[in-house]
């Protein structure tokens, strides 16, 4: 799968309090939350991201609190993909089991700029930077995950897995 | 080739004889949990699996801590999704307001957590339960939802680093809060990404159950997977103390000699000192000594981290004949009503009030900025929290310092960050 689109450049470290606030955690509507998504890193940031906008994270993108409101906030809010040069452990798993597309990437990271454009190349593995005219390799996918991913996600797996049983 | 505690936990659990880090196994899970803020979003996806039922009964706990008692409307409606799935799936492990507590306080107490299990939670800080031996970490609510249907998980076993704390504390208000802070602002909030943390050695040996829960809590704020110790006779003397008995056989694992280690770390308590964690990273840790002409409007002294009865205890001999500043605020937050009802009948709400304080029903509340102690922009809290994340109590402008219980009550006193041994004989 291949996506693309505006990138928004973020900081090391933004972890799931600044992804989405814990005042909004009264609700798990997606639109509820993606109105507030990354609010305490850019109080503007909901306003003017766009369907398709990738967010670019420093390292350790996701920290602190497990929240799975976190990942949902920024799908709900139209991104369609993460990149960053490594997660935080469990926005990490959050990410694949609920289908937020996320890649490792620290140069791809490193050398973006706000509003540059980026082309994913997930099955392929490989993040272009369109403004600068870059090419990176991201890290791969672990088998067992990427199998996770193309059962459609841990739901479906577990759907499946279930569905098994006599 | 011997194996960690950790290695030996996932391999008992996944039916393998050995297993080595990098490894992905599917493990038997002995207890999920979750609370009214991610167990909602578990139950939707329960659902959207097709499940109609729990894997056990008795090994999916939920807990409204977190918005609990009920903050406002929205947060009364997520508790009462909670309450209606745990009475529709008859759960026996679910604790309603009043006879609840802050989770990975109340779960020892009921002896749900045992040596030798595996635990996960949709809570970070589910990594607490490694103070008792068991491997416990932290998930999200999709992998709750799966693991509440199947009883299983997937793991990918983790390195293990170890931390060996060699010699005694500097003085007797050192804690659990001042190792683990001392060890995360050495590696940073990074540091363990993916990877057990091991916590051994002699301080490891003299401290408390209260020093070692609250030592476990926080390592996922050095992105670790967990943290974990040996059990020995001073967890099995807290399990026997509890009410109620293990309603399960459970194994005390110790890693082996020979066992292999990403790395280890040694440290000495002599250079260990109080430490304070300055906004907006629990890595922004400095010695007491040089946190200097820091004002404070609030002190917040309970969470999952440090809402134990000997935290309160610290506290409270701290406190007694003080007065809290004029112009701060203290809030102490007992984490369980056993904690609660120990500390009011040895005398603890008493001081606590005399000196000016409010003492709360159990509730993780400020500590994620929820409720019962918000604060408003430039104001500072000393909280023994967990986490000075940006806003995290409060106002994307406020701050927060963590710090153990001894500093943040001998902070109240004075209303400035206050090195406890300045204001008691240490």
């Amino acid at each position: 799968m291949k996506l693309s689109g505006k990138t928004w450049k973020f900081g090391a470290d933004v972890d799931t309090d600044q992804i989405i606030p814990a005042r909004y955690l009264n609700t798990i509507d997606p639109a509820a939350l993606a109105a507030h998504v990354m609010e305490d890193a850019d109080p503007t940031f909901a306003g003017k991201v766009g369907e398709g906008d990738i967010i670019v994270g420093g390292d350790n993108f996701g920290c602190g609190s497990s929240r799975e409101h976190a990942p949902i906030a920024i799908k709900a809010a139209g991104v369609s993909c993460v990149v960053a040069p490594f997660f935080a452990r469990i926005f990490y798993r959050n990410a694949f089991n609920m289908g937020l597309p996320i890649v490792e990437c620290k140069s791809a990271a490193d050398d973006a700029n706000t509003g540059d454009v980026f082309e994913v190349d997930l099955a392929e593995g490989f993040v272009i930077n369109k403004t600068q005219g870059k090419t990176y390799e991201s890290a791969q996918v672990p088998p067992f995950m990427q199998n996770l991913l193309d059962a459609g996600g841990l739901i479906a797996y577990t759907r499946e897995r279930i569905s098994k049983q006599p | 080739m011997g194996m960690t505690i950790t290695e030996k936990i996932l391999a008992a659990h996944s039916g393998h004889e050995t297993v080595v880090p990098g490894q992905i196994v599917d493990s038997d899970v002995d207890i999920a949990l979750g609370n009214d803020i991610t167990a909602p979003i578990a139950i939707s996806r329960f659902a959207e699996a097709g499940a109609d039922k729990v894997f056990d009964t008795k090994k999916v706990v939920l807990v409204p801590d977190h918005f609990a008692p009920n903050k406002d409307i929205a947060s009364a409606n997520q508790a009462k999704v909670m309450r209606n799935f745990a009475k529709n799936q008859k759960i026996e492990n679910y604790f309603e307001v009043g006879r609840m507590g802050i989770e990975h306080a109340l779960l020892p107490e009921r002896n749900l957590t045992l040596p030798g299990d595996v635990i996960i939670g949709a809570d970070s800080h589910t990594c607490t339960y490694g103070a008792l031996g068991a491997f416990s970490t932290g998930v999200g609510s999709t992998d709750l939802a799966a693991t509440m249907i199947t009883g299983k998980i997937w793991f990918r076993v983790p390195e293990s680093m170890k931390f060996i704390f060699r010699g005694v504390k500097k003085n007797r208000f050192i804690s659990g809060k001042d190792l683990i802070l001392y060890v995360i602002g050495k590696i940073g909030v990074s540091g363990a990404l993916y990877r057990a943390m091991e916590f051994t050695g002699p301080m490891i040996d003299d401290a408390s159950m209260d020093d070692r829960f609250a030592l476990a809590n926080m390592a996922v704020e050095a992105g670790a997977k967990n943290g974990i110790m040996k059990p020995d006779w001073k967890t099995e003397e807290f399990m026997n103390s509890q009410e109620i008995s293990p309603g399960r056989d459970f194994t005390q694992y110790e890693s082996d000699e020979d066992a292999l280690y990403h790395s280890v770390y040694e440290f000495d308590g002599d250079d260990i000192d109080l430490q304070v964690a300055y906004p907006h990273l629990p890595s922004n840790t400095r010695p007491v000594s040089e946190a200097t002409d820091v004002t404070i409007d609030q002190v917040v002294i309970g969470s999952c981290t440090n809402g134990r009865f000997h935290d309160l205890k610290v506290a409270e001999e701290i406190l007694r004949g003080n007065k809290v500043a004029p112009g701060v605020r203290m809030i102490v937050i007992p984490a369980t009503q056993k904690i609660y009802m120990r500390a009011m009948k040895e005398g603890l709400i008493e001081t606590f009030i005399d000196a000016g304080a409010v003492v709360s029903t159990p509730t993780c509340g400020p500590c994620l900025g929820g409720h019962m102690g918000i604060l408003a922009a430039g104001e500072r809290c000393v909280a023994t929290t967990n986490r000075n994340f940006i806003g995290r109590m409060g106002d994307p402008k406020s701050e927060v310092y963590l710090a153990g219980p001894a500093v943040a009550a001998a902070s109240a006193i004075t209303g400035v960050i206050t090195d406890p041994t300045q204001v008691v004989t240490a």
